[in-house]
């Protein structure tokens, strides 16, 4: 049987699995194609429905929740490894922004 | 909302309770040890110890008292026993106490004689309190007359999905019946300050939730860290939350769709019916302390990985719809509603979340009130001197 994941909102790129998703498993995403796990997305973790280029937005109830700190390709776990925060980052006041 | 009623306690100021608890009330920590003795010695009383209460000034020492009135008089408590190291202090809280129409009788153990003496006096004080307010009946009351604290905590990225939506279908239940709610956590609307801005019931309110956030921004550059070391905490991440933003557009959702009245200071009561935000900080503790000393009655809690913790004076209700955690930690599970994850509606799951709510209202009794799980946290601001 196919593994589900759930998509929140129409422009989201990614989606949450709610099964421990194995790479090669393919996903069921409600109103979208089914997707293939390009490694393990653990429950309540977002897999990525389409590539994200490094500096793009990550999209989560069609709202950014961060950027693509790298690369990400269709089927990746997408946490924090892989997607920078922006808010909060007193850390990068030193840089000028 | 037809038939939006529940039993409540009446107070003669007007406000309903929930509960019908007698509060004994440090004023400060030096008698936490005296408090904490006369909650396990009378049946019927809430020990509300403090850390501090001591040696605070200016705004700081402002809050710290609001706070303190505010729990001591919240609805659901039906007498208070201030109790404090000396008669300035006490008699100063025992009177805004009493200001807000609240029966209240105060103790100072400097003047009473020490520990013995004092817990003695108490007692024989405690015993009369507790007899009155055990003679009060529950009558049938407007769901107007409830204030619902919306809390998370032990996030993940279920409680955005299923637990926090079925949140915010009991808030909007309780804002359509005329009742007052509160959405707190200001570091959890960072990243989701847009929703909320465009659900402001004006310009000014808007710029009020942008400037609660700005003031966080503005902290963690003056002091040049990254506050991910704070928020999302190592729960919330090992439940696959990445990033605050996330984090914030899951959170927000518990406070449901109904407009944003204003933003509130913290432990300041809500003028009218309707949504309001609550400026606070994010851990529990101090969250829903400040909510019950904004004088709501109930709080609902949403949970992914499970934060046990209740309020000492707001009956706490956990929600969760992680099928793991209502498994793992059912004993501390008051309602599940992971069956969302797998195509419960948000109506039967946001339905049957009412419907205990409801009868938490009417005295049931939920799993950190019955465990225990309960304890206070008054804000700081500044250091004591």
């Amino acid at each position: 049987m196919d593994k589900q994941a759930i998509v929140l909102h129409p422009e989201d790129n990614v989606a949450t699995a709610i099964a421990d998703l194995e790479k090669g498993d393919t996903v069921q995403i409600a109103g979208r194609a089914t997707c293939i796990a390009s490694e393990l997305v653990p429950f309540g973790h977002k897999i990525a429905l389409a590539p994200i280029a490094a500096g793009q937005a990550v999209i989560k109830y069609g709202e950014n929740i961060g950027l693509a700190a790298s690369d990400i390709g269709l089927g990746a776990c997408v946490h924090v490894h892989n997607i920078d925060s922006q808010r909060g980052r007193g850390d990068r006041a030193g840089e000028g922004k | 909302m037809e038939n939006a009623t529940f039993l409540g306690y009446r107070r003669p100021n007007g406000a309903v309770g929930i509960r019908n608890h007698v509060a004994i009330l440090a004023v400060m920590d030096n008698v936490n040890g005296v408090v904490r003795n006369l909650g396990q010695l009378i049946k019927g009383t809430v020990p509300i110890p403090v850390w501090y209460g001591r040696g605070q000034f200016g705004e700081d020492d402002v809050l710290f008292r609001r706070t303190q009135v505010g729990l001591a008089t919240n609805p659901n408590i039906a007498s208070v026993l201030v109790i404090s190291l000396e008669k300035v202090s006490a008699g100063k809280v025992a009177a805004a106490i009493a200001e807000k129409g609240v029966p209240v009788e105060h103790l100072s153990v400097q003047d009473v004689g020490g520990t013995v003496e004092t817990i003695a006096q108490a007692m024989r004080i405690l015993q009369k309190m507790v007899r009155k307010a055990s003679q009060q009946r529950r009558e049938l009351v407007p769901l107007s007359e409830l204030t619902l604290g919306v809390e998370c905590g032990g996030t993940d990225t279920t409680s955005g999905i299923a637990s926090n939506p079925a949140l915010g279908y009991v808030a909007d239940k309780i804002v359509a019946a005329g009742g007052k709610v509160f959405l707190t956590e200001t570091s959890e609307w960072m990243g989701a300050e847009q929703v909320l801005a465009a659900r402001a019931v004006s310009e000014s309110v808007a710029a009020d939730i942008w400037k609660s956030t700005g003031r966080i921004e503005a902290d963690a550059r003056a002091r040049g860290v990254d506050i991910r070391g704070a928020n999302p905490v190592p729960d919330n991440i090992r439940g696959g939350i990445s990033t605050l933003e996330e984090k914030s557009l899951g959170a927000i959702i518990k406070g449901g769709t109904t407009p944003v009245c204003g933003v509130l200071p913290y432990a300041t009561p809500a003028p009218t019916g309707g949504l309001y935000l609550m400026d606070t900080a994010a851990p529990a503790a101090e969250s829903m302390t400040g909510i019950a000393a904004g004088g709501a009655q109930l709080i609902i809690f949403s949970t992914g990985q499970m934060n046990i913790m209740g309020c000492t004076v707001a009956p706490t209700i956990k929600v969760t719809a992680n099928p793991r955690t209502a498994a793992r930690l059912a004993d501390n599970v008051d309602v599940d509603v992971s069956a969302m994850l797998a195509g419960e509606t948000l109506q039967q799951a946001g339905g049957r979340l009412y419907g205990f709510a409801k009868e938490v209202c009417e005295g049931t009794l939920t799993s950190a009130e019955i465990f225990g799980d309960e304890d206070i946290a008054i804000s700081r601001l500044q250091p004591t001197v």
